[in-house]
């Protein structure tokens, strides 16, 4: 039903992906899912963008060294790490930005009890640093992200965040 | 917030290069371990500074250019992809470093649900784990993850479970007789424990029984169990109705040690039956 219900957006968004030549390229693969819970169409949907979304909210808060942008969309672990790096990257004098090109989204796991769902995500981005207000290097990165979410209030947010080696 | 989900169904290019020099690669390990020392090679002379840049961290160090530069252990310990600069004012070189995680579980987070149910459930108690080294790494290489329910007075449910990504899961029967199960997942040494309280269930039978009481009723049931022999707890409420005629009295009554009691008007011919929730125990005709 999910594979079904996919299918039918990827159609739509064809058209969106072709009007927004800035946005990343997105693709869902159909879950392969491990757990009993049976995985709704609604919430694989709204859990995939709230994964995207998050993201946006990420180069945004290393661009600008703002943890506070990464109140939205992270949570846990993920956030604490993410703080840390700004902090970091703050004391340094460096600001980063990711931006991502292409998503190749899988979700693997939806909990029994519906507290985490983990999906992979092989991802294409651009990382770009300055320092001093001078751009030091850019790179184009192709990397494997496993990423662990928790639902809370009116939203899903990234509680793991992690590449592994490719 | 991006307008919406593009999706598209069909292959993608991943072909590209995880790392593309500047003006020159960095001679540096593909991948290491968190938090183990390693060495980048520079070329070139004088003073530059190093970057190690990713999401999970960024090091920034002044380095001597033209030899071995030393990254100490525990500088670098967030898993992830890193890109990697050194530049000076002649030139950049950069590179990339995978770090993985350790292979040893240092930490648990377990999941235990629900922390209350009724007892002879199948499959009612979900446990899941997800394995973190000593830096909060996820460890996704498989590990075996050992879950176990205990039940006082009776046999321990054990699962043995390989994570997948990092996570494992199970669902166990809850116990027959009610009390607190400690319910434990183990990897390597380290362990997390959860208890559940399992309750006697639903009523499995009521039965009441009868006796004058001056110009009443006494009603009195024999104490209230579950299928399991569990003494339903004291509170539930059991429901008395009295039909007599046309006229219908029904009295609500908490279950106190274990029974239930109230008296009702005598009336010849009257009808009394005793139910709780979805349990209709016995029927009684008054003939006195």
């Amino acid at each position: 039903m999910i594979a079904k219900s996919l299918l039918m957006i990827s159609v739509l968004s064809t058209a969106m992906t072709a009007h927004a030549a800035d946005e990343p390229s997105i693709h869902v693969q159909q879950p392969h899912l491990q757990g009993p819970r049976e995985l709704q169409e609604q919430t694989a949907k709204a859990v995939v963008q709230d994964y995207l979304d998050s993201w946006q909210s990420m180069n945004k808060a290393l661009d600008q060294n703002r943890p506070d942008l990464l109140d939205r969309d992270f949570v846990g672990s993920a956030k604490e790490k993410l703080v840390s790096t700004i902090k970091s990257q703050r004391a340094a004098g460096v600001h980063t930005s990711y931006r991502d090109r292409s998503h190749d989204v899988q979700i693997l796991l939806y909990s029994p009890e519906g507290l985490s769902i983990e999906l992979s995500d092989n991802v294409t981005y651009d990382v770009e640093m300055s320092s001093g207000g001078k751009s030091v290097g850019k790179q184009q990165v192709a990397a494997r992200y496993i990423v662990v979410l928790t639902p809370t209030e009116v939203r899903w947010r990234v509680r793991i965040f992690q590449a592994e080696k490719q | 917030m991006r307008a919406g989900i593009p999706i598209f169904i069909g292959g993608l290019a991943l072909g590209i290069s995880s790392a593309l020099s500047q003006t020159g690669d960095l001679n540096l390990p593909k991948s290491i371990a968190a938090g183990v020392p390693f060495s980048i090679q520079s070329t070139g002379s004088g003073k530059g500074t190093l970057y190690i840049v990713g999401p999970g961290q960024m090091i920034k160090q002044d380095v001597q250019l033209g030899g071995s530069i030393e990254i100490a252990t525990g500088a670098l310990y967030n898993a992830g992809h890193y890109s990697v600069w050194i530049a000076s004012d002649s030139s950049t070189q950069s590179g990339a470093i995978d770090v993985t995680p350790s292979a040893k579980p240092a930490d648990l987070t377990f999941i235990a649900k629900p922390s209350r149910l009724p007892v002879s459930l199948h499959n009612g108690i979900t446990g899941s784990a997800y394995v973190f080294d000593s830096y909060g790494n996820l460890i996704t290489k498989p590990m075996q993850v050992s879950f176990q329910l205990s039940n006082p007075g009776s046999a321990p449910q054990t699962r043995t479970v390989e994570t997948r990504n990092g996570a494992a899961w199970t669902q166990m029967d809850s116990a027959t007789r009610e009390g607190k199960a400690q319910f434990v997942a183990r990897v390597g040494d380290v362990s997390s424990t959860r208890i559940v309280g399992q309750v006697p269930g639903d009523p499995c039978t009521i039965k009441m029984s009868a006796k004058p009481a001056g110009n009443k009723i006494q009603l009195v049931t024999d104490p209230v169990r579950d299928c399991s022999g569990n003494a339903i707890p004291d509170g539930t409420i059991v429901t008395f109705t009295e039909t007599y005629g046309a006229s219908k009295t029904t009295v609500d009554v908490p279950l106190k040690k274990g029974i239930a009691s109230v008296q009702v008007p005598a009336h010849r011919g009257a009808t009394i039956s005793v139910a709780s929730g979805v349990v209709l125990g016995n029927q009684v005709r008054w003939a006195e």
